[in-house]
């Protein structure tokens, strides 16, 4: 909408050349004169809240109520066999695996220690995987990972190249007409990341004529995309930068490809952990949940791991919290835990 | 004799015709129109014409212009080529295998890079001290490559390129190892950003590189392959000019030989003699140099280079672990698997061309070898990937870059037996080429002086019978 009315007011302003010209009597100038102060107050972001924010406010609204709460929309828990985990089951020998699409570059999430013997991945995502594996299969090393790149995340799923995704990804509105998701297992929010010597403060004006780094398909780059089209962000932040996982937005950042990083929280505190001369900038600026993403129709799945998730909050989680979190995200895992889940999906 | 003369007045007419004009030059002539040199000379050419010594003296001229035109021109041609087989030789085709050299160590170590991120832990020191090494040779054949390239050429574009592009994926290697012994994964970020930038810029230049130092190295066959026809036809004209020389004297004087005549005529069929066979020799070896050194070595770089891109992908797509796909025909692939398969037949392509090239048993059991190995790295290859496929990624990274039994010892028998086969062709290449060289190093001199010998005979001919008219 915001796109629209700027159209208009460059038309106008051609308008204006035209009064010029013609001198007097127009109907066109005379609409263009009439239109004019309504159109660049609008255009205008010094001038208070644009007018057409208003609307545009209105309209996430009326998105939002579709789907309130996408972290909410989750089936009840059940322990119960169904299609899709009698295919799991039904696995033959070293094929009887849990594939699970994971990050292998998240550090402390899921990643490959490059100093431990072996090629295992680790990480509090990695886990969670196991626990799921366990209790499906009985064993928690029953599990393949495949690392897969954040914009793959749901065709893999859609194309049944894994039976869940524990990657770190956001329960979003949009993503809930392509996957199904668990309830929530973790919290976090938006958060940029610069070097300690930034000038840069937070998720504010400061960010004006600087080139921020995201993940192709991820969260922070639709928010960012939708801030900067409703002037949250200023129209001069450059958000063309965009890697295959989040961690290649620290390589940008190292080599001054970019100047800063949004990321969740959580991510962006492991980003941090690997390099000493960069910080967190500024508070979340949103609250998002992570959650397992699973296939659209698989409902005894989503239902099993629903399921493994109240176990594991109960007993589990806050282990692997101390164990691969706490170093990176503060010792108080309160911020971190998820909210007691509601399950409002019933279909 | 018979010249009119307009600037005399008329009383001279009166003196008795018996007594002619007075001998000596005639005056100048000052009225106009004024005559040019050359019809003049034609004129003195004619009135030399009409009589048998003057006859004799413009053979004279006429054959030893042509014996020497004869030489000039072979010469000329001669070392055209001479110069161009040279530059095949000693330039272009080293230059060529350079090229290939620098594309081979790039790829080399980028793979090399790729394992060491695999083993994990402490990098072992062989596959250290081979990206080390496949580093420094591209460096060094890159200061070769642009010592001999024109500026400007698409030769030195590429060369600069590589130049720029080197030290900038070193550095991104170099972070990726350091950020490996701390163990942040941040490493394996920078390690993909040094492949991308290898596979996406730095082979791209290296291999328009090696393209083009090839055009280069065809263009100097060119040069010194075809007939060199204009002298072979001036030699034909002059061995004919100089048989109707003789046998006009013959008629004339019924003597048989004229030694003057006979040394110039020897003359000329030895150059032309020499020329021909020499240049069939020359043209036979470097012809050779090209089917059998040539095309044998253009089939070995492309299978060396098949071998270790399929190397690199089988390497890539365990650092990968499913993280590119690609979609083809509606099936979802792997993508460095994909693109392994690929590899892998375009080097049983190659290996299959360089068998059918290799002419004799020392060039062919290097590949067929090679071909073997291959085998097995197939086999291999299917059994770490299924391990992979069922999740058991530790085995498949052992079956992939284990100690033994692994697929990484079948391609470093590839790698070394077409070395092997390489070194084999190079040397016939050189053989060939070296020959053909030879065959015409001294013909421009040799042309040269027999050239002029024949011209000096050809005129001493002439001159003797000349002398008897005095």
């Amino acid at each position: 909408m915001n796109a629209r009315e700027e159209r208009g007011r460059r038309a106008s302003l051609r308008g204006w050349g035209g009064v010029g010209a013609m001198a007097a009597g127009c109907a066109l100038a005379l609409a263009s004169v009439l239109l004019l102060p309504l159109t660049q107050s609008a255009g205008d972001p010094d001038d208070g809240p644009p007018a057409g924010a208003g609307r545009v406010a209105a309209g996430s609204q009326a998105r939002a109520d579709a789907c309130a709460d996408p972290e909410k929309q989750t089936l009840a828990p059940s322990g119960a066999d169904g299609p899709t985990i009698d295919a799991i089951k039904a696995r033959q020998g070293a094929k009887r695996k849990l594939i699970v699409g994971v990050d292998q570059n998240s550090y402390r999430w899921g990643y490959r220690n490059p100093n431990t013997q072996g090629a295992e991945l680790e990480g509090f995502d990695i886990d969670l995987a196991h626990r799921i594996a366990a209790d499906i299969l009985g064993d928690r090393d029953a599990v393949q990972f495949r690392a897969i790149p954040t914009n793959q995340r749901i065709p893999a799923i859609e194309d049944g190249r894994v039976d869940m995704v524990v990657r770190t990804m956001t329960i979003a509105c949009d993503r809930l007409s392509d996957v199904a998701f668990s309830a929530p297992y973790f919290k976090t929010g938006q958060q940029v990341l610069a070097p300690k010597s930034s000038s840069i403060t937070g998720y504010d004006d400061s960010l004006a004529d600087r080139r921020i780094c995201t993940a192709t398909g991820s969260t922070a780059y639709t928010k960012l995309s939708e801030d900067k089209q409703n002037g949250r962000l200023p129209s001069s932040t450059d958000i063309s930068v965009t890697v295959p996982n989040q961690l290649d937005c620290l390589v940008q950042l190292q080599l001054g490809a970019v100047d800063a990083v949004v990321t969740d929280g959580a991510l962006a505190a492991s980003q941090a952990a690997q390099d000493p001369t960069v910080e967190l900038k500024g508070a979340a600026f949103t609250t998002e949940y992570y959650g397992v993403a699973m296939k659209k129709d698989a409902d005894d799945l989503v239902r099993r791991v629903n399921r493994v998730l109240v176990d594991y909050r109960a007993d589990g989680w806050q282990r692997s919290y101390d164990e691969w979190l706490s170093a990176t995200l503060g010792k108080d895992a309160a911020p971190s835990r998820p909210p007691a889940p509601e399950y409002l999906r019933t279909s | 004799m018979g010249e009119v003369e307009v600037t005399h007045p008329p009383k001279s007419s009166a003196a008795p015709p018996g007594a002619g004009p007075a001998p000596g030059p005639p005056a100048m002539p000052a009225v106009p129109p004024r005559r040019t040199a050359f019809a003049e000379g034609l004129d003195r050419l004619r009135a030399a014409a009409t009589t048998e010594p003057g006859r004799l003296r413009i053979i004279g001229a006429v054959l030893a212009l042509l014996v020497l035109a004869f030489g000039a021109v072979t010469a000329w041609q001669t070392d055209d080529r001479a110069s161009a087989a040279d530059d095949v030789l000693n330039r272009s085709q080293p230059l060529s295998s350079d090229a290939a050299d620098i594309y081979r160590s790039l790829a080399d170590a980028n793979t090399a890079a790729s394992s060491g991120f695999l083993a994990g832990g402490q990098e072992n020191a062989t596959a250290g001290s081979r990206y080390e090494n496949d580093i420094r040779t591209a460096a060094e054949k890159l200061v070769t490559a642009a010592a001999n390239s024109e500026p400007d050429s698409p030769s030195a574009v590429a060369i600069a390129k590589l130049n720029r592009l080197l030290p900038e994926y070193k550095g991104l290697v170099e972070r990726a190892r350091t950020y490996n012994r701390q163990g942040y994964p941040v490493g394996g970020a920078y390690l993909r950003l040094a492949n991308s930038r290898m596979q996406d810029r730095m082979l791209p230049a290296a291999e328009e590189l090696y393209t083009s130092e090839n055009e280069r190295l065809k263009a100097d066959y060119r040069d010194a392959t075809p007939y060199p026809w204009a002298a072979m036809a001036l030699g034909v004209i002059a061995l004919g000019a100089l048989a109707w020389a003789q046998q006009r004297t013959y008629r004339r004087t019924n003597r048989v030989l004229n030694h003057g005549l006979v040394a110039a005529t020897g003359a000329a069929a030895i150059v032309l003699l020499w020329l021909v066979v020499g240049h069939s020799v020359a043209r036979a070896g470097l012809n050779g140099s090209y089917d059998h050194g040539v095309r044998s070595l253009n089939a070995l770089h492309d299978a060396r280079i098949a071998s270790l891109k399929a190397r690199g992908n089988e390497n890539l797509s365990l650092v990968a672990r499913g993280a590119d796909t690609v979609k083809v025909g509606g099936q979802t692939y792997d993508a460095y698997y994909y693109d392994f398969d690929r590899n892998i037949a375009d080097l049983g392509r190659s290996l299959a061309e360089a068998k059918r090239l290799a002419d004799d048993r020392a060039g062919g059991r290097p590949v067929a070898a090679a071909e073997d190995d291959m085998a097995v790295w197939k086999q291999r290859h299917a059994s770490a990937r299924t391990e992979d496929e069922s999740g058991n990624y530790q085995q498949a990274l052992d079956k992939v870059i284990g100690a033994e039994g692994a697929t990484g010892e079948c391609f470093d028998s590839v790698d070394a037996g077409l070395k092997t086969a390489l070194a084999h062709e190079r040397d016939q290449f050189e053989q060939s080429a070296r020959d053909g060289r030879r065959a015409m190093s001294f013909l421009p001199v040799g042309a040269a002086v027999l050239a002029v010998l024949g011209a000096a005979g050809a005129m001493l001919g002439i001159g003797r019978r000349l002398s008897e008219y005095r």
